[in-house]
């Protein structure tokens, strides 16, 4: 008996704690800076831009191949009376988020930093009814960039913390 | 009428399907019991349902590309699968990792154990029958393990933080600060389970004597891990092939002689508290430093050759058998996986017990049917 009795102090030690748990719809867990959810693409404000060229270097690298790249000439290229140095820039873009296993890699190998995980609870809450809508197209990857809702984190491979 | 019989009842044994979606069976997995009334006769055990093809999609990736595959190989204790992972790939293109790598990998394989063996409490505390307490303890732990990984590698459970030759980028500034705030967390529910379970006398009276598998049968099954400790052998790749670090730290390997379900229990508890000591002396020697060897090349290439490299997971050995032909990929990844040695041994230790104490054994094996099936 005496073995069930500490077993109760021990549930009792436990229900005095504060509660560990969050109303979650309603409060968010604040997230870590290096949050990965699901890729999307970033957006020079200075040239009003995507910063992608269609490189096609995250679409090769991927493991699961969820990404498909197409690339145009850029419109707003200086040779044609624009302000941007981007000789190519991406035409279209589609990313299926269902597919996508978020590892990271389409980050690591972009030459641009043009691509980044979405570190906000938007990139989570991505629930549709319909799987078809998970895949993403340029503009609804873009979007968040261009509003400027997200700080991203872009790592730097291999590096060590300063000290 | 006359029934002639030698018995004074004689019944039909019973096909029992358990699985293959069932909670008690932690997975995908079916198992179909042949009861005589509640006595388990024979266990037939159906796998496979969760088979992805991992091993044969790693030849088709990259080594960097393989690891995402390696997480979802042993999802309950990712880092140590990726560990075995990059060190075969390493072992392979003689890279040397430097020292502030390893003190990390140590820190995070040993934090990955603490959340694996937390996850068996819960889940085994269900199995017995100590309905959501035990469970929602464990997970209360786990999610302090877990949001300590989110901030270093980004992710919850699929990490691909580790890489061939170190670590894919450094931990943040606060990182040592932080692994102190979680095992002290941690500390704290190790205690709350001690308290909770092991004295207790109805968790006693379902687990002692329960499952029995002796040193020699458990030898002769390949079993591994917790699981062949609890039987008396003294078997921890950490002390038999030193990795990483583990010579320079002070630990001790767990053994109960029991082996039942109850030693494998303590054997589990008294790993978790050897883990936090690991961790805390990592902690103290953990100096700056690179993270990845210099000369990284962009792409890495292995020359031609075979090796096979063994870990100590939380389930037991986890040993990948990688062979290269030259190029970036891998030619074939094997992985040798402790949950599948140790399931062999479930009918072992079943047959003759309760369909209840049954259910128990396969709990106490700790079996993550992804690592299983593959």
């Amino acid at each position: 008996m005496r073995g069930i009795a500490k077993s109760m102090l021990t549930t009792l030690s436990v229900f005095l704690r504060p509660p560990v748990t969050r109303d979650y719809p309603n409060v968010h867990k604040p997230l870590p800076e290096r949050d990965r959810a699901f890729p999307l693409l970033l957006w020079d404000q200075d040239i009003d831009e995507p910063f992608c060229t269609g490189c096609h270097a995250c679409e090769r690298a991927c493991p699961v191949e969820c990404m498909t790249v197409l690339m145009k000439d850029n419109p707003n290229h200086t040779s044609v009376g624009g302000n941007s140095k981007r000789r190519k820039i991406i035409d279209k873009f589609w990313i299926d988020y269902a597919r996508c296993m978020r590892c990271n890699i389409c980050v690591e190998v972009c030459n641009f930093d043009a691509i980044a995980m979405n570190n906000t609870w938007s990139g989570h809450e991505t629930s549709v009814h319909d799987r078809k809508d998970l895949v993403m197209d340029l503009q609804q990857l873009t979007s968040q960039s261009h509003r400027g809702g997200i700080k991203e984190w872009v790592p730097v491979l291999g590096q060590a913390n300063e000290s | 009428m006359v029934i002639e019989s030698a018995h004074e009842f004689e019944t039909q044994d019973l096909l029992l399907n358990v699985g293959p979606q069932h909670p008690s069976t932690h997975g995908v997995f079916r198992m179909v019991m042949q009861v005589d009334g509640e006595v388990v006769r024979d266990i037939i055990p159906y796998i496979g349902y969760l088979h992805r093809g991992a091993e044969k999609l790693c030849e088709t990736m990259d080594y960097r590309q393989g690891i995402g595959f390696m997480d979802r190989t042993e999802y309950l204790a990712a880092m140590n699968a990726e560990l075995s992972y990059v060190m075969a790939v390493e072992a392979l293109a003689e890279l040397e990792v430097p020292d502030r790598a390893q003190w990390i990998r140590m820190i995070l394989v040993e934090l990955n154990r603490l959340s694996s063996h937390l996850m068996f409490m819960g889940a085994f505390g269900i199995d017995v029958g100590v309905f959501g307490t035990p469970f929602i303890y464990a997970w209360r732990e786990r999610e302090a393990i877990i949001d300590l990984f989110e901030e270093i590698s980004g992710d919850r459970m699929m990490y691909a933080y580790l890489r061939p030759g170190g670590l894919a980028w450094d931990v943040p500034t606060n990182f040592v600060a932080r692994c102190r705030e979680t095992l002290t967390a941690v500390r704290q529910g190790i205690a709350d389970f001690d308290g909770l379970l092991t004295k207790n006398e109805i968790f006693v009276a379902r687990t002692q004597g329960i499952g029995f598998i002796s040193a020699a049968d458990a030898i002769d099954f390949g079993m591994s891990g917790p699981s062949i400790r609890a039987s008396g052998v003294p078997l921890d790749v950490r002390r038999e092939e030193p990795y990483l670090k583990y010579n320079d730290v002070k630990w001790d390997v767990i053994t109960h002689t029991d082996g039942d379900v109850y030693a494998r229990y303590l054997c589990r508890l008294g790993e978790m508290r050897e883990s936090v000591k690991i961790v805390e002396q990592c902690l103290d020697r953990l100096e700056p430093g690179a993270i990845m060897p210099e000369k990284m090349p962009r792409m890495l290439r292995t020359p031609p050759g075979e090796v096979y490299i063994r870990t100590e997971a939380p389930r037991g050995e986890f040993g990948v058998y990688l062979v290269s032909k030259g190029g970036n990929r891998p030619y074939r990844l094997k992985v040798r996986s402790a949950c599948l040695s140790n399931l062999q041994a479930l009918k072992h230790m079943s047959v003759g017990q309760y369909v209840a104490d049954a259910i128990i054994v396969l709990g106490s094996i700790d079996i993550v049917l992804s690592e299983v099936d593959r």
